[in-house]
This record gives C-alpha cells, structure tokens and sequence, in this order.
C-alpha cells in the first residue's frame, strides 16, 4: 500500500522537532570530544578534556552525588511517612496542607533560595556547608516523593488492608513495614528516581545556595562555560548525561506513566 | 476445636462521628457463646458499625463497653482482640501468596515453622484450596479470593468471627455457594459469628439469630421464622420477603374490604389493617374465594407463577401460585387467605 503523503509531511515534521532538540546535544558532545573545537572533529578525538573534567571538576561530581543521595534519604524518611499521614486524613486540613507542600514547585527556584538566605544565612557553618545546599533540595523535591507516594496509596484500599493485618494481631509497625510499604512500592521507586534525577541536576536553588567551596555539578558547568575553554565545557556535559541519562531511563520504566501510578497522578508528573 | 465460643455483650453502645453524625443509637446486644447472629438492614442503618465496634475498629462513645465472655475489651485496639475478620473487599495482602495470607497471623503470633505449617495445610485442605496456596492474590477470583481470607480468618483460631458483607462482591451463583460452604463451616466451628448484611435471604439461612436495624437502631431481634412470621414493625415486614397489605373493618369474624372479605378471629372493631405474605393465598373457585383482583402482571418463575393483581385500593397486590395456568393481564383472579396466615401490627 502506499502510503500517503500527510504520512510523510507528519513523520518530516516530527524529525525535523527531534532534530532540533538532540543536534545540540549531539553537538555538545561531540564538542567535548574533539581536539580543537574551532577547527572541528577533523582535528582529531581525544578524552582529553574529560580527564581534565575529572581534574578540575570531581569535587562537584562527588558532591552532587552525595547531596543526591543524602536527600533521597531525607526525602523517603520524611516524605514517605507524610504521604501516609495524609491520605490517612480525610480532614480539609491535609487537603491543605497537601497543596501547600506544592508551593516550593509552584515558586520558583531562586525565590526559595533567597527565603532560605534571609532565614538562616546568619549561620555561617551552616550557610558554607553543603547541608544548606541538601535543604534547599529536599524542600524542592520532597513534593515530587509525597506526590508519587499518594498516587499509589490511594489507588490501593490500605486503610482495609491495614485493618486486615489489625485483625490478624499485627501491631501499627507490623502492618507498616510488613504491608503497607511493600505495596507501595512502585510509588516509592517512582518518587525516589525524580528525587535523585532532579537534585542532580538542580541549578536554580542551588545556585543561589552554592558558596565557592561547595559546587554541585550544574554549577560547576555553569562555571566551565564561563570561565574554561568550550570542549572542558562540553567535555564536562558529557558527564553529566552519563550520570543523568540512566536514571531518566529508570524514571520512564518505573515511574509515573506506569500502571496504578498513572491513573492518579495529575499534580506530580505534570511538571516534568 | 473451639467448641464453647466466646458470648459478646455491648453495653449501651452508641457511636457518633466526627462530623456530628449519629451512626448508632445506644444499644445493648448479647451474643451466646457459639451463635451465629446476623446484623441485617438498609445501607446506613448501623450495621456495619455495630460490628466495627465488636471488632475494636471503632470506639464507643463515652459509656458504651463491649464484653467477650466477662473480659472488657472496651478498650483492646482490634490487634489485641483475638478475632477473626473477613471484608466484603476480601482485604488480601497483594504482596503475598495465597499462602502467605493465610500465615500471616500464624507468622505475627510467632508460631514455629512446623505448627505454622501444620496449620495452615489444615486451613488449605477444610477449604478446599490446596492448589491456590502459590498463587499471587490477583490470580484468584472473586470466590477463591474469599475462600482465601477465610482461612487466613480461621488460621488464628479467634474467639469470635466477625464476617461484613462477605459475599455482596460475588455473583449470585458464587454467593448461593459459598453461602453454603460459610453456614457448614461456622456450624462445624462452633464460633461465635457476626454476620453483617442487607440481603435477608443470606441473612434467614445463616443467622441462628437476626438483629434487624433501621437508622441506628436495633427493631427486631428473634430467629429467622420470628423475623418472617411476625414482624413488629412495618419496616421488618417490607424490608424482609414481600408482603402485602389490605386495609377494612372488623365485623365480627371477618375483615371487610374494597376486594372482598377475609376471615378474623382476634376480635377488636373498627378500621384495620393486615398483612399477608404472597405464598400463603390460595386460588381458589370465586364462590370460595374472600378476595377479587384482576391481573397486572405475571412473572412465570418456573416452579410458581408471581402474579402482582390490582383491585385492592392504592396498592397493588402480589401472590404466588404453584398452578400451571398461564394468566393473562386483565384475568379476573379470585383466592383465598387463612385466618393464621394474616399479620396486624397492631395486634
């Protein structure tokens, strides 16, 4: 059969779009591989300056994964407990608190990192150490974790199973280690890949929180493509899709556009 | 097994919720120790609060105190209870086996691995599911599903069964079965069970007795042939069976009225009126006959016909009849009604 021609003006169409987002990206790269920018990839591909990256910059890297890692652990330990508290409250007042534990998404970046310098940039240990940075990350993405893990719960009877388990002698931490988090796991993965995935590569906040001394990864790019020649630059974003693209990948097998996750979610995934 | 049961007693147990809702007036109940007692009503009426009271998921309010046996178990969460629960939505663990929800209060109690075992092959085998046991729960159908939470209810031998609406997700054939295998299993436990639901046919066939309620009250408390034969209320006798209603005047010893006459040896005077069930009219030869009606309607049910007749006042009239005729709508139906098959409130 033939096919007709809006087939391929659509199919032209949706190249051309692709092409537009990844030829940079591609470019980028290829950047961070090659000799001599200015004289292009015929000047020879080298790892040079991703060696260089790693010289200069694996400070950042290692303390972009760390804050990742330690606010994911915030996150799970405060998020996945209020997530439950609040689907557990039929009140209006965890309707409202719900919606105010969006806020720091609605507000943008720098907005929540000035509040956080005026409040507490009194306390100068506090303020040059990396912790400063970890809160404003778990304030940014703690709504992503409640978010994913209310989805999940109220797409499942817990408040029955968890009566189940009651009936059955099982006290409050038994019914919760034992039921209720093993059945809410998707929604725990699923939050805890955009954690990890938005605190590494979270500029905006961290920017504003960031202190020469503690530089996360996407500041430290900023820095290179101001201050070092293009290809360390590029050299550096290379790395920085490493990292990040796997758990992107994660992120679209587990995460929201699955199953029961999907159903609910209206507020969570939506900004991504 | 557990062959002298644990008595309930609730002692003005009243329940109103946050909202300011009265779900359940005070009310007093007991319970011997083996019975089987059916919680029966509307949506709405208390029933399912009344057994969440029982079951320790819900408090009394101020003053009310549940009893089983002369333990007060007022204020024992429902984990310290020692019951057994089953839900209308089965409340399986979807991260578990078939197999693993049966043990799964055989495994919070701490019960070593061979007495765990033992038991829950035990559970397997008495419901007949041995090939479920590796199952995950969303394999199962609805009736092995609650076959399952069955057993896990039982698994833990507790001193009472509190059963809500176990069967109103199942279809009718299913519910017709497993309403069976329920009724042999709480006979051959000898337990004592609470059976909440708002289908009286399941409520007449299991209950030793029925606890009718209506708005949060208790109305009628009796066995099933008390609840069917002489209902107190209006309400007891519309919301259990059919039955129909004919309004006339005592004059000596029968009841005139619009369709006719019928026979009455209570006595009294004045306007009155009965209620009769449908199986108990007998067509009968007009000469015979007490009442007249015409047909509206006929259902052919197979082994009756249900025929709904007008020519009564306001309200139309249902009979059943075992007679092979086919009745046409319009035919003119005359039949007749004993003395002591006649209902009044009143009397």
């Amino acid at each position: 059969m033939k096919r007709p021609w809006l087939f391929y003006s659509q199919l032209a169409f949706t190249l051309s779009v692709c092409a537009f987002l990844i030829v940079p990206v591609i470019m980028s790269m290829l950047a961070g591989v090659t000799e001599n920018f200015f004289i292009g990839i015929k000047s020879g591909v080298t790892l040079r300056w991703v060696f260089e990256v790693f010289d200069l910059y694996s400070e950042t890297i290692y303390l972009s994964l760390l804050i990742a890692v330690v606010c994911l652990l915030c996150t799970l330990m405060l998020g996945v407990p209020t997530a439950y508290v609040l689907a557990k409250k039929s009140g209006r007042a965890a309707r409202v608190i719900e919606e105010f534990l969006v806020l720091p998404v609605a507000v943008p970046g720098l907005a929540i990192a000035l509040a956080l310098i005026v409040s507490y940039g009194g306390f100068r240990d506090f303020r040059t150490s990396w912790a400063f940075i970890l809160v404003g990350h778990v304030l940014y993405t703690m709504p992503f974790m409640v978010r994913a893990v209310l989805a999940v719960l109220s797409s499942i009877d817990f408040k029955t199973l968890e009566e189940g388990a009651a009936s059955l002698g099982a006290g409050f931490w038994t019914r919760f280690f034992g039921i209720i988090l093993p059945n809410i796991r998707s929604g725990i993965l699923a939050g805890a890949l955009m954690v990890v995935t938005l605190s590494i590569g979270e500029f905006n906040l961290t920017w504003m929180l960031h202190t020469p001394l503690t530089k996360t990864l996407p500041v430290g790019l900023a820095d290179s493509y101001a201050s070092m020649r293009l290809e360390i630059g590029s050299a550096y974003t290379l790395v920085f899709l490493v990292m990040i693209v796997p758990l992107l990948v994660a992120l679209q097998i587990f995460g929201a556009p699955t199953k029961h996750v999907a159903k609910i979610e209206d507020g969570g995934g939506k900004v991504q | 097994m557990n062959n002298q049961g644990t008595a309930i007693r609730l002692e003005a147990c009243a329940k109103t919720f946050a909202n300011g809702v009265r779900a359940l007036e005070p009310l007093d109940l007991e319970i011997a120790g083996g019975e089987t007692v059916v919680l029966l009503g509307p949506s709405g009426c208390g029933k399912t609060t009344t057994l969440r009271i029982i079951a320790g998921l819900e408090e009394p309010d101020a003053g009310g105190r549940v009893f089983f046996d002369e333990d007060d178990v007022t204020a024992l969460p429902i984990e310290k209870r020692n019951i057994g629960m089953v839900f209308q939505s089965y409340a399986l663990f979807p991260n578990m086996t078939a197999r693993e929800n049966i043990a799964y209060g055989l495994r919070v109690r701490r019960l070593d691995r061979d007495a765990l075992n033992a038991r829950v092959h035990q559970m397997l085998e008495m419901m007949d599911i041995a090939e479920l046991e590796h199952r995950r729960i969303d394999q199962l159908s609805g009736g092995q599903s609650q076959r399952v939470a069955l057993a896990r209810a039982i698994a833990v031998r507790p001193r009472v069964l509190l059963l809500d609406e176990p069967l109103t997700a199942l279809d009718a054939f299913l519910r017709a079965r497993l309403r069976v295998e329920i009724d042999r299993l709480l006979r051959s436990l000898g337990i004592t069970a609470v059976y909440v639901t708002h289908d009286q046919g399941e409520a007449m066939s299991l209950g030793d007795r029925i606890v009718v309620m209506n708005e949060g009250r208790v109305v009628q408390v009796g066995t099933p042939r008390d609840i069917y034969y002489q209902p107190k209320t209006d309400f007891v006798a519309e919301f259990i069976g059919t039955i129909n209603r004919i309004r006339g005047v005592v004059r000596g010893d029968r009841i005139e009225c619009a369709a006719g006459h019928l026979p009455w040896s209570a006595g009294g005077s004045g306007e009155i009126e009965v209620l009769f069930r449908p199986e108990d009219v007998t067509l009968a030869a007009p000469e015979e006959a007490c009442l007249k009606g015409r047909v509206v309607t006929s259902f052919f049910l197979g082994d009756r016909t249900k025929l709904i007749l007008d020519g009564f006042g306001d309200r139309e009239v249902v009979i059943e009849t075992t007679d092979r005729r086919e009745f046409k709508p319009g035919t003119e139906i005359a039949f007749r009604v004993d003395a002591d098959a006649l209902i009044s409130l009143k009397g």
